[in-house]
């Protein structure tokens, strides 16, 4: 027997941006465009989504699909859920397929949710008896047993996701696609979700997870396919394929090293040029992971081109919305002399382990003289991501609120009275 | 144990072969029930009267109608009272105009699951034409009733209304599947489709019989499908006194060929761009 799932050769997936931006064109449109005869220069903008990807899934490996935003991994799951045609290649599916692209597809506000659990149900591809065998299960999943005749456009978001979710993961595919189901519910309904999303697996169902939680995917997946602008970049067991992931991450939008080594071409002025600029972890080199818990150096080396002018440095830590997490100089440096020479200085901002909140963050570097005025200033002269780690294993899978992430200490004591 | 279903997933553009995907939408019934059965659920929520407006609309289209064409313009309806002739006429009419209508916007409405889930792409507008059927039954309590009260009884002729119904069923189906195919790509047809509409009611003969035409005009109404089934739906439900001595088998059968070949054209051209339907809607 065949111990194939799925078996995808050479898929590629063609997009026309230029025709796709005119889509919402009138006839009149495409009657002038027919005229002009100009469908020609439209061909320079085509855009491959996905090209030659190849790659096969045994039958009950529940296998993780990563990459950055856009990089392709939306358009492979519509292509082997069968909602869009690859452009080229082909790919076989070997079971019953049920594909989960968001939770909730085709529920209606106007229904309650009773008839909205029939309703997706039908959609999702479950029988008429297969949902009412599965009915009782499915509203004890949801908990929303109360509201189940209220129409769900009156449900919280909370109570909408949790019907939507509990009608999916009682779809029962020998194989099954989703895509980032996990973003949505409070903890304890994720945990839940998690739960369920384990015992497929373990019911020997294969599975393509696409997800940017890592800490899910290390969580569910034994192996990974990396995907990244539109071609499969690697694949192999999850641990190799997200730390590799993680790595090539850091250097997207400020490589987490910046090193200029000609003064003359250096950015800055006639008082001060920048030499290096770098992050790492505190017993660490620059390109190491950074994770929520990492004590972390920014290290910042600068010409100071005038002598006795007393330079420092000032660091503004923004995170990945442009907010301020906070921003930092030197208090009071002994290092720094009184009347310092003209010549190559480094100073080190030291930033304790969980404090940062993870994602994306990058810094605005200010040298500031004698303490009043700016000489130079950069914005976003370095960046780095910041790691949620595995640690909160079947807790909350999403990010935590807020800027910062700090442990802070916390005690509780019995005040004693009567209640 | 059960064979595993193997599905193969490629291009198929000039890989069409000849089958028009209706084993599919068969696999796919129960889909093509609910969301019908949605359709109808949803429609008249939220208001007061309820499904009154089914029976309301025709009615105070007829009494419109009875004033502006039965009274004052004085159309002759045979030996019918003209009330009576204008519902029997503006039942199928609404049907197909409403069925026309839905599927015609169906595959646009549903956007947002053609581009999250597979199922044949057939069911939508489908779906449409199924779901304006409960109206219709709905509205025909109101023809009966007025039959009642004008004391016409039905002749044997009746038998045939199913068939009609399906006629216009099928019309409107071979249109809507045209015009939903082209409104993926051009909202135009949401703009056109009301004068459509209009334009096309008033070359179908709805409130005035065909005998109104001089006869050697006659010809051109029976290019138009819905005159056959407008003119065939009186004459089931009224007897030979609703339509004069217009209504003819060849009538009928250029109706039936006509309602054909835009369902089987429409099926085709559906079929040959539904496959894009998730990139550009």
């Amino acid at each position: 027997m065949n111990d194939i799932a799925i078996k995808i050769e050479n898929i590629g997936k063609m997009y026309r941006i230029g025709a796709a931006q005119a889509r919402h064109d009138t006839l009149r449109d495409a009657l002038v465009a027919r005229l002009r005869r100009d469908g020609r220069s439209r061909e320079n903008e085509i855009l491959w989504a996905l090209k030659d990807v190849s790659f096969e899934v045994e039958r009950g490996e529940v296998v993780g699909v990563i990459g950055r935003n856009g990089a392709g991994k939306s358009t492979l799951l519509k292509i082997l859920s069968r909602i869009t045609e690859p452009t080229m290649g082909h790919a076989e599916i070997h079971g019953r397929v049920g594909s989960l692209l968001e939770v909730g597809t085709g529920f209606h506000p106007e229904l309650t949710g009773r008839e909205n659990i029939y309703l997706n149900g039908a959609i999702l591809g479950m029988r008429r008896v297969e949902i009412d065998r599965k009915f009782d299960e499915i509203v004890a999943f949801s908990e929303i047993e109360r509201f189940l005749d209220t129409p769900v456009k009156r449900y919280s978001s909370g109570m909408y996701v949790r019907l939507a979710f509990a009608v999916a993961a009682h779809l029962e595919p020998e194989i099954l696609l989703v895509d980032e189901v996990l973003a949505v519910g409070d903890a304890a309904f994720q945990k839940k979700c998690l739960g369920k999303m384990g015992d497929v697996a373990k019911e020997g169902r294969t599975v393509l997870f696409v997800s940017h939680n890592m800490v899910a995917v290390q969580t569910l997946c034994q192996r990974v396919f990396w995907i990244d602008a539109g071609r499969l970049k690697a694949q192999g067991g999850v641990n190799e394929i997200v730390t590799a992931y993680l790595r090539a991450g850091l250097g997207e939008d400020g490589a987490n090293e910046r090193v200029w080594p000609d003064m003359a071409t250096a950015p800055g002025n006639e008082t001060v040029r920048l030499h290096r600029i770098a992050v790492r972890p505190e017993d660490g080199v620059p390109g190491d992971v950074i994770t929520m818990q990492t004590p972390l150096c920014i290290e910042v080396e600068y010409w100071n081109l005038l002598p006795e002018e007393h330079l420092h440095a000032t660091l503004h830590i923004f995170n990945d919305q442009g907010i301020v997490a906070f921003t930092t100089g030197p208090v009071a440096d002994p290092v720094m002399h009184r009347r310092p020479p003209a010549g190559l200085f480094r100073s080190v901002c030291h930033i304790p382990g969980s404090l940062l909140n993870s994602g994306f963050h990058h810094a605005g570097l200010f040298l500031v003289r004698g303490s009043t005025s700016t000489t130079y200033q950069q914005d976003g002269v370095i960046g780095f991501e910041v790691i949620d780690n595995a640690e909160r294993k079947f807790a909350w899978y999403g990010k935590e609120p807020g800027v910062l992430c700090p442990r802070l200490h916390w005690s509780t004591e019995y005040l004693g009275g009567r209640v | 144990m059960e064979a595993t279903k193997i599905t193969l997933i490629r291009s198929t553009k000039g890989r069409r072969g000849l089958g028009l995907g209706l084993a599919d939408v068969w696999a796919y019934r129960e889909l093509l029930y609910f969301l019908a059965w949605r359709d109808v659920k949803v429609r008249y929520k939220q208001t007061l009267l309820g499904v009154l407006w089914v029976v309301l609309q025709p009615l105070v289209s007829m009494v419109i109608f009875t004033v502006l064409f039965g009274i004052l313009l004085q159309v002759d309806s045979g030996d019918v009272p003209y009330p009576v002739f204008a519902l029997a006429g503006l039942l199928p009419w609404n049907y197909f105009s409403q069925a026309l209508t839905r599927s015609s916007t169906s595959v646009v409405n549903s956007a947002h699951l053609v581009t999250k889930i597979y199922f044949p792409r057939l069911v939508i507008p489908l779906s449409g034409i199924l779901s304006s059927l409960v109206d219709f039954a709905i509205a025909f309590g109101a023809l009966v009733v007025l039959m009642v009260v004008y004391r016409i009884a039905p002749t044997p002729a009746l038998l045939v209304l199913p068939a009609l119904v399906l006629l216009a069923m099928v019309t409107a189906l071979g249109f809507g599947l045209w015009l939903s195919a082209l409104n993926v790509k051009y909202r135009d047809v949401n703009y056109l489709l009301p004068f459509l509409i209009q334009i096309w009611m008033y070359v179908t003969p709805v409130v005035y019989g065909s005998n109104l035409l001089p006869e050697r005009f006659r010809f051109l109404l029976s290019l138009n499908p819905m005159t056959g089934v407008v003119e065939g739906f009186r004459w089931a439900i009224l007897g030979p006194a609703g339509v004069g001595d217009y209504l003819s088998a060849p009538l009928i059968g250029v109706s039936v060929a006509i309602s054909l070949g835009v369902l089987i054209s429409g099926l085709i051209f559906f079929r040959d761009t539904e496959r894009t339907f998730a990139d550009i809607v």
